[in-house]
């Protein structure tokens, strides 16, 4: 089947540590556009969730670092943060382990994935799924480009690997939805969390929307790192997105920086089919 | 040098139930599993009333990433975490490795403040 659903989201984990400290009209309509996003998931009836993370060190580690990763597991479990920083209880979520497998021997057909029979989720996944599928019920094919460790997945190869999801996604008769989770400029973790740069997220949004390869691709990774911050390398998953649209234009359903989130937080999909 | 091997350490105990219920009971032991400057324990054992030493360990370069878990494992409450990496670069100079070196912000208050003022504008 066609890949049923193509959206990006945040994935900060102020967005749940640190709710109340954020503006309570912003917070709310947050998170009400995430719970929408969710609901557009479930409209489209998917089999599973691709979910296209920048992990923080859950799995991968620089003794053993992949540029990509895809879950191959029955189950998963999350998240590995602290319960009480994240707020999110631990909890086992479904996968599909030969769904994974086929997805899996489709990408590979163009980009060398690493697979994994054992993955931890950490707030990349976790965050986002705490309100796209609050009920995890719908099993999850977790995904990864290294955004964390240098030298870091070239954006080129996190387009070819969006492609390679989507060619993989089209050629299984389960309905697949994909979602990709990141932050755009943030400089996470630092004395200077809070720090946006909004015009760069607004600019690298509309790129997005656009499904403008080549602007996509343009950046380089110190233009990222002195525009974007550290957390600005996370866009690749945006970029694997885009790619995965196949061309199809996006819509970006919500953007507002919240500094206590680090962020700015966002929703978007590719209109996918038109 | 061997930030590798403290940040590998903090990935380990992030992760793992098993090596953190091994660090509280035989701490020792299983930093002797790793190859740390003197620096680099005194920063990961810190003091038994503070804990580790936050401000250090990020000056020594640890990937945030990784210290934000470790901070929020031992207890240390986002603001103390942020006061403390602050306290670090004040008492060791700036980050020697890594990409989470700090780069200047007006704080989350100022800059709430100018988006509230920028809203109210439109």
């Amino acid at each position: 089947m066609p890949l049923v659903y193509c959206g990006a989201c945040s994935h900060a984990p102020g967005i749940t540590a640190r709710a109340e400290r954020a503006d309570t009209q912003t917070r709310q309509a947050l998170e009400s556009a995430l719970r929408r996003m969710g609901d557009d998931i479930r409209a489209t009836r998917p089999d599973a969730l691709i979910v296209v993370a920048a992990e923080h060190f859950a799995n991968f580690f620089m003794n053993n670092m992949p540029a990509f990763a895809m879950g191959m597991a029955d189950a998963y479990e999350g998240p590995i943060e602290d319960e009480a920083f994240l707020r999110i209880k631990r909890t086992r979520v479904p996968g599909n382990k030969a769904l994974s497998r086929k997805l899996i021997e489709g990408v590979m057909q163009t980009v060398d994935v690493a697979y994994a029979e054992e993955w931890k989720f950490d707030h990349g996944i976790s965050v986002p799924l705490h309100f796209l599928t609050p009920s995890y019920d719908l099993p999850i094919v977790p995904a990864n480009i290294n955004c964390q460790g240098p030298p870091l997945t070239p954006l080129r190869r996190a387009w070819a690997f969006g492609e390679a999801l989507r060619s993989a996604a089209d050629a299984v008769p389960e309905r697949v939805a994909l979602v990709a989770t990141g932050g755009i400029s943030h400089w996470p973790a630092t004395p200077d969390s809070g720090k946006i740069n909004e015009a760069w997220d607004r600019e690298f949004l509309a790129r997005w929307a656009a499904n403008d390869r080549e602007a996509l691709l343009s950046y380089t990774d110190a233009e990222i790192y002195k525009n974007g911050g550290q957390g600005g390398f996370e866009i690749r998953t945006f970029i694997a997105a885009a790619a995965a649209a196949k061309g199809a234009k996006g819509t970006i359903d919500f953007c507002e920086p919240i500094p206590i989130f680090a962020v700015s937080c966002t929703t978007a999909r590719m209109q996918l089919g038109t | 040098m061997s930030l590798y091997q403290v940040q590998k350490l903090i990935y380990q105990l992030n992760r793992d139930p098993r090596t953190r219920e091994r660090y509280g009971r035989e701490r020792d032991a299983v930093l002797a599993e790793y190859e740390l400057t003197d620096e680099e324990r005194r920063a990961l054992v810190g003091t038994a009333e503070e804990g580790p030493d936050i401000g250090l360990l990020y000056v020594l370069g640890v990937n945030g990433q990784l210290l934000m878990h470790f901070a929020a494992l031992h207890k240390v409450e986002w603001n103390a975490y942020l006061d403390a990496m602050r306290q670090g670069l004040v008492k060791h100079g700036p980050v020697r490795e890594g990409v989470y070196a700090a780069t200047g912000y007006e704080g989350v208050e100022a800059h709430d403040a100018r988006l509230k003022r920028e809203r109210e504008k439109h």
